[in-house]
């Protein structure tokens, strides 16, 4: 593992202290976002003014306590770990395939999270009244959770012979199934109703607005669990830029590694996905843009990723709720809108560093 | 219909029926939801739901708006208030930054986690019966009268609503033979997505005294252009989209000129009628009024 380590030092230089660095300065801009978030949305009501009242003992208002405590609160929280889990995974992903286009799309997570939520959707409403209050809100997420992984694991198993899994056969089935995926998804919205089809287009571009602490309870446990864990996975990761046999050769158990890396993804992804519908953009985008400014690194560049996913989300969360208000945009339109040409701007900037 | 069509028809039926046996076995663990309270004294009203805010003008207490959903459309001054946001897909703070004292939002209103976070708030949350018939406009008209705590004023616009019911089904007992009609939400990119049964089309085509040219299939579908020669509508009906678009979109000659429509005895006469969305599908105070002119328009001159 060290000659790993030392492999990447030569090629990064100085790099890594700027990861370190990074760190501390993503660190701050998310607790300085998390608290100008918490404190402004459509209603003009004040955390600040509402936290000195609680601590001062007065009454606060009914309404003003849901907004701040029942409303802005866990959708901040949402966001935090929405945003990390896309991002995190998004860099393992790119890692594992030592690709940069990859994303966990391309496990098929996100192809069987939305046929989950798209069937939970439509099928929903066939299912009698009574069976549809059982389960509340927790119907669609629980659904698209449930065929997030449903896909992934069918996938693992495909690509896994004797033991042993291809990370090529894993890409190539991952996108055949994702095909295959949106042909049955194709088959339920074509049975859906015009009132359906709408909250399909709107699961789809997705949203923080349903955030609720039930919400934070169900999901926050198994992403945090994912976040904690994914750190670990930084020098298999490492070894394995070098290619999968070089990666044995510095005695990285390269298997384990890939396995540990379907199943922290699938586990962040398939539950962000659940909670707050279809978020592109952040996966593929953030962990890039950190391995422009600081390298390739997964010791930082998964830690960076997670702040940077959760600032990214946050902000546009701030946008989404602002723009339109009273209304609001679904957030993927936000991350896509203002996230697209930032990023081909980065792009641009960084053409020389990209094709030296 | 056709035997296809039929055969779905009754497999549906033995599902929903089965569904329904187990639903009910669980249904009844829940509790009925509750009945509208009054709520006199709200005079900051968010309404969610075209037809709602419709009834809350209908009865004179527009004054008490501050808010309302994308489907508010009419009547005009209503554009006036704030937009929180589709019917569907509200946004909790947005709903609450208007300063409410009773959301009154119908039935289907979401989603349902927001819904459940307003209730929290402690702000009045009434739902409103959605329905798509006579009887349930009637339910709607009395609930928003309840739910904003002026039953009385339900009478005049009940009434309004009894008398253009009771001249249409008199016209409609002395109309020759029902009219095939086909409602077309759309017809992008040649294909012709039109309504089936259990939709605000269809009940209002019923209403109108005329019939559904597409049976055997449940909300807006696309349909083959074979399956549309072959149900024959005499009248098609559209829904105006602005006048700038509706005579681009789908003016008479580009609808007729499409294969599936040119065969129709609808293209002999060139009959379609286009009538405004809100006014033809809301199943709000105006609705008898809409089904009245509808039937007017499909049999004129008959």
């Amino acid at each position: 593992m060290a000659v790993a380590d030392m492999a990447l030092q030569r090629l990064d230089g100085d790099r890594r202290y700027l990861g370190r660095k990074l760190s501390l300065v993503l660190t701050i801009l998310l607790f300085v976002l998390a608290l100008l978030s918490l404190g402004h949305g459509a209603s003009g009501i004040s955390a600040p003014a509402i936290l000195a009242d609680w601590l001062a003992g007065r009454d606060i208002a009914a309404t003003d306590r849901v907004i701040l405590l029942n409303i802005r609160l866990p959708r901040l929280l949402t966001g935090i770990l929405v945003g990390a889990a896309l991002a995190v995974s998004g860099a393992i992903m790119q890692g594992l395939f030592r690709n940069p286009l990859a994303d966990p799309g391309l496990l098929g997570v996100s192809a069987g999270a939305s046929l989950g939520a798209i069937s939970a959707i439509v099928l929903g409403s066939v299912l009698p009244a009574g069976f549809a209050a059982l389960f509340g809100w927790y119907l669609v997420p629980a659904a698209a959770f449930a065929g997030s992984w449903i896909a992934m694991i069918t996938l693992y198993a495909i690509a896994t012979r004797q033991g042993r899994t291809s990370v090529a056969t894993m890409l190539l089935a991952g996108i055949a199934m994702a095909a295959m995926i949106s042909a049955l998804s194709g088959v339920i919205i074509f049975v859906a109703d015009d009132q359906q089809l709408r909250d399909l287009t709107f699961w789809g571009l997705g949203s923080l607005a349903g955030s609720s602490w039930a919400k934070v309870s169900v999901a926050g446990p198994a992403i945090l669990l994912a976040l904690i864990l994914a750190p670990l996975l930084a020098r298999g990761l490492n070894g394995m830029a070098l290619g999968e046999a070089a990666a044995v050769h510095v005695g990285i158990r390269v298997q384990r590694v890939k396995t540990a890396a379907v199943l922290i993804t699938a586990a962040a992804t398939g539950t962000a996905v659940a909670i707050s519908g279809g978020i592109g953009f952040v996966g593929i985008v953030v962990p890039h843009l950190l391995r422009l400014i600081s390298g390739p690194d997964h010791r930082w560049l998964l830690v960076n990723s997670g702040l940077l996913g959760a600032i990214v989300l946050i902000a546009a969360d701030m946008v989404s709720r602002n723009i339109v208000a009273p209304a609001e945009l679904p957030i993927g339109i936000v991350t896509a809108i203002l996230g697209g040409p930032f990023f081909m701007w980065v792009l641009l900037s960084n053409r020389r560093t990209l094709d030296g | 219909m056709k035997p296809v069509a039929l055969t779905q028809t009754r497999r549906d039926r033995a599902s929903t029926m089965l569904l329904a046996a187990f639903g009910f076995s669980i249904g009844c663990l829940l509790a009925a939801p509750s009945p509208a309270e009054p709520h006199p004294d709200a005079d900051r009203i968010v309404s969610i739901g075209g037809a709602v805010t419709e009834i809350v003008f209908a009865l004179g207490e527009q004054e008490r708006l501050v808010a309302r959903d994308t489907t508010s459309l009419y009547p005009p001054e209503v554009m006036d208030l704030p937009d929180v946001g589709y019917i569907r897909q509200l946004s909790p703070e947005g709903v609450l930054s208007v300063e409410p004292d009773l959301i009154l939002a119908e039935e289907g209103a979401g989603p349902p986690e927001i819904v459940s976070l307003l209730k929290e708030s402690g702000v009045g949350y009434e739902v409103i019966p959605s329905g798509y018939n006579a009887a349930g406009l009637a339910g709607k008209v009395t609930a928003v009268a309840e739910a904003i705590g002026v039953p009385e004023k339900a009478g005049p616009v009940l009434d309004a609503i009894q008398t253009d019911l009771q001249e249409l089904s008199d016209r409609v007992a002395t109309q020759g033979e029902k009219r095939r009609v086909l409602f077309i939400l759309s017809v992008q990119g040649g294909r012709i997505m039109a309504s089936g049964q259990g939709t605000a089309a269809d009940e209002i085509i019923r209403m109108a005294g005329a019939e559904n040219a597409i049976q055997g299939f449940s909300g807006y579908k696309i349909l083959s252009d074979e399956a549309v020669s072959e149900a024959a509508p005499d009248i098609l009906l559209m829904m105006n989209r602005g006048e700038a678009t509706s005579e681009h979109d789908a003016s008479d000659d580009v609808l007729f000129a499409m294969p599936a429509l040119a065969t129709t005895p609808a293209a002999e006469t060139g009959a379609v009628i286009r009538m405004d969305g809100d006014y033809l599908l809301g199943f709000g105070p105006r609705t008898g009024k809409a089904a009245l002119e509808l039937h007017d328009t499909i049999y004129a001159g008959s």
